[in-house]
């Protein structure tokens, strides 16, 4: 096996290790603390959050005003349209030069 | 996700929801494929390779670091362990989503963690909390994902350039406005604007500060520090 070949599967195992590894971990507790749970149901929102925030700025002005448009229409509409009308918003800015 | 019918529990509605709920993802992530097998072949990788790392990884930007990696004169466990912080976000996203695989079997848990990518998170959280997360949904969304990753992959490959500018288009932005309006669909969890706000912030100042992707864990870590703090005890808390 050449080298190339090792480093990709140990990349993968080292992969996989992080994506059972956090069930793995609860198993071995039975019941958890109230704490640890909260923590857990913020997952989604804090560590996305964190995924998305700096790019929100990366791409200037039209990059935080598409963030924007898609945020609130989120807070009423579907998801696909929100992503379309954050996403139309971003062109247009940007073929306005912004 | 304002579109949801009657509960739906058969396989098939299963099924046809997660295509549904993956078709946005999808093109987002065609331009991000081909120019990883684009990349990668540039830096010597063959197309077995290439494809070899996209199947048994599949994890996009921690693949680019190890491209990226391999190219310098670096120690082969020092890849590994770039590899390991870059996708380390993934034990959270396993630890909380495995508080919602009940419906899994043993095999389908570990196939199913192989295929934790983020949107894949995201959208089973949301599919958890609102119909219960069943694996004919994980896995049509799950298939849809790895098969196009793959299939973008080899079109990269051969057509390098086919794809000049993608920013052009807005594919710069696709991911974030998904992830975005993913995380607006927990807004009746506990806390929801706190966290968002909080973890926001911290995150970008850890961006600019250590870099990435330490925004993701530390950031993403002060919000969950933050509902931790504030949670309560109460009597039935298996209940969301």
């Amino acid at each position: 096996m050449n080298e190339t070949i090792v480093i990709i599967l140990l990349c993968a195992m080292a992969t996989y290790l992080t994506r059972a590894g956090g069930h793995l971990i609860m198993l071995q507790f039975g019941k958890v603390h109230h704490r640890v749970e909260a923590a857990l149901s913020a997952v989604p929102v804090a560590i996305l959050t964190a995924l998305v925030a700096p790019s929100a700025f990366s791409g200037g002005l039209p990059g935080v005003v598409a963030m924007l448009v898609t945020g609130l229409i989120c807070l009423r509409g579907s998801l696909l349209i929100a992503v379309a009308a954050g996403v139309a918003t971003l062109l247009a800015l940007r073929a306005m030069g912004m | 996700m304002a579109d949801i019918a009657a509960p739906q529990s058969s396989i098939q509605g299963d099924i046809r929801a997660g295509l549904r709920d993956v078709s946005p993802v999808l093109g987002a992530i065609v331009p991000f494929a081909a120019v990883f097998g684009t990349v990668a072949t540039e830096k010597g990788l063959s197309m077995a390779e290439v494809l070899l790392a996209s199947a048994t990884i599949y994890a996009g930007a921690s693949q680019f670091v190890m491209i990226e990696l391999m190219g310098q004169e670096v120690p082969i466990w020092s890849i590994v362990l770039a590899v390991f912080a870059v996708n380390f976000r993934h034990v959270l996203y396993s630890a909380s989503i495995g508080r919602h695989m009940g419906a899994f079997g043993t095999g389908q848990k570990i196939l199913a963690f192989h295929m934790l990518v983020d949107p894949q998170f995201a959208a089973s959280e949301a599919r958890a909390q609102k119909q219960g997360l069943r694996p004919a949904y994980y896995f049509a969304y799950a298939f849809a994902l790895y098969f196009v990753w793959l299939g973008a992959n080899t079109l990269g490959i051969f057509f390098g350039a086919l794809i000049e500018n993608p920013d052009a288009w807005g594919f710069d932005f696709l991911l974030p406005l998904y992830f975005l309006g993913l995380v607006m669909g927990f807004k009746g969890r506990s806390q929801f604007w706190l966290i968002l706000i909080v973890s926001a912030a911290a995150a970008i100042v850890v961006h600019r500060t250590l870099g990435s992707p330490w925004h993701i864990t530390l950031g993403g870590g002060v919000g969950m520090l933050v509902a931790a703090v504030l949670s309560k005890p109460k009597e039935d808390q298996d209940h969301e």
